[in-house]
């Protein structure tokens, strides 16, 4: 089974590369960019065999490790 | 008095420390991150600067949950002593043994100079010999300095005097300036600048000697 998570820095946390990112698209012309955020995908690909399991597993390496939830959020996506 | 220094892979300022604590006549062993216990008996254990597993997921993240670190945490918990410099901060809130996070420096830039920094607390086995208010300049060397705490963290950090240091200048975008901060037992310090840089005339900066020799007296009752 293959899982997927985001980690996004918490709403409130300022994003410094972000910025810089939103920065260079301004300069780049490209007009309207109000925000960005930039964040980490981890995929991962686990021996369970149910959702369930796999969620919860995957969940707790987030609290563990793959997420500081300090400053950062996750989401959790289970693929087939 | 023995202290200890971890040894990360991608640790280099693991020997700066050890000779930081051989400046106060310490026996200092060096402990590779796969041990699973401290030598008997030490006191205080280092956790130095660099970048421990290449800052790989997010900087002292990996060295967080390394075998030597588990014996860490549990020195902690027994009121044992540990100092924190640079990537050792960064491991120590990976740990969760100190509050807050340390984020990617405000103006994105590597920072690397010497800084001006105001000593806030003298009560703590660091900062004792310099008094509270004191103004020391020590070398930075970090991309990931700009330290974060929700409101709630910063209030108590500030209402039990626990921030040990600020700078006194603009360098990474941290949080009311925070430069260092204290566990609640006071025994553990973070900071992102390096003391073990400047002990010696050579170095250019004696300023951190005086936090090894608050070290001293503090160790001497133990």
């Amino acid at each position: 089974m293959k899982a997927r998570v985001h980690v996004m820095l918490k709403d409130g946390v300022l994003d410094p590369q972000g910025e810089a990112v939103r920065h260079a698209l301004s300069t780049l012309g490209f007009e309207g960019v109000n925000g960005v955020r930039q964040g980490k995908v981890i995929e991962l690909d686990l021996d369970a065999s149910d959702k369930a399991g796999a969620e919860a597993q995957v969940d707790a390496m987030c609290q563990k490790l793959l997420a500081n939830t300090v400053i950062e959020r996750y989401d959790v996506e289970i693929l087939t | 008095m023995k202290a200890a220094v971890l040894v990360f892979p991608g640790s280099n300022c693991d020997r700066d420390l050890a000779e930081g604590f051989r400046s106060i006549g310490a026996e200092v062993s060096m402990v590779w991150h796969k041990d699973t216990s401290l030598p008997e008996g030490v006191d205080i254990v280092g956790v130095p600067g660099g970048f421990s597993f290449g800052d790989y997921l997010r900087c002292g993240a990996i060295a967080a949950q390394s075998p030597i670190t588990r014996a860490l945490v549990a020195h902690a918990g027994r009121g044992g002593y540990v100092l924190g410099i640079c990537n050792g901060f960064q491991v120590l809130t990976e740990t969760g043994l100190l509050p807050g996070a340390l984020m990617r420096n405000g103006a994105l830039k590597f920072v690397c100079r010497t800084v001006g920094l105001r000593v806030e607390t003298s009560e703590s086995a660091f900062t004792e010999t310099y008094g509270k208010g004191a103004q020391i300049r020590l070398p930075v060397a970090h991309h990931d300095g700009n330290y974060v705490a929700d409101s709630e963290v910063l209030t108590r950090l500030n209402a039990e005097a626990r921030v040990a240091l600020r700078y006194t200048e603009q360098v990474n975008g941290s949080v009311e300036d925070i430069a260092g901060v204290l566990s609640g037992n006071r025994r553990v310090l973070g900071l992102m600048p390096h003391p073990e840089r400047a002990i010696e005339a050579a170095q250019g900066n004696t300023d951190g000697a005086a936090m090894f020799a608050s070290l001293t007296g503090a160790l001497a009752l133990v």
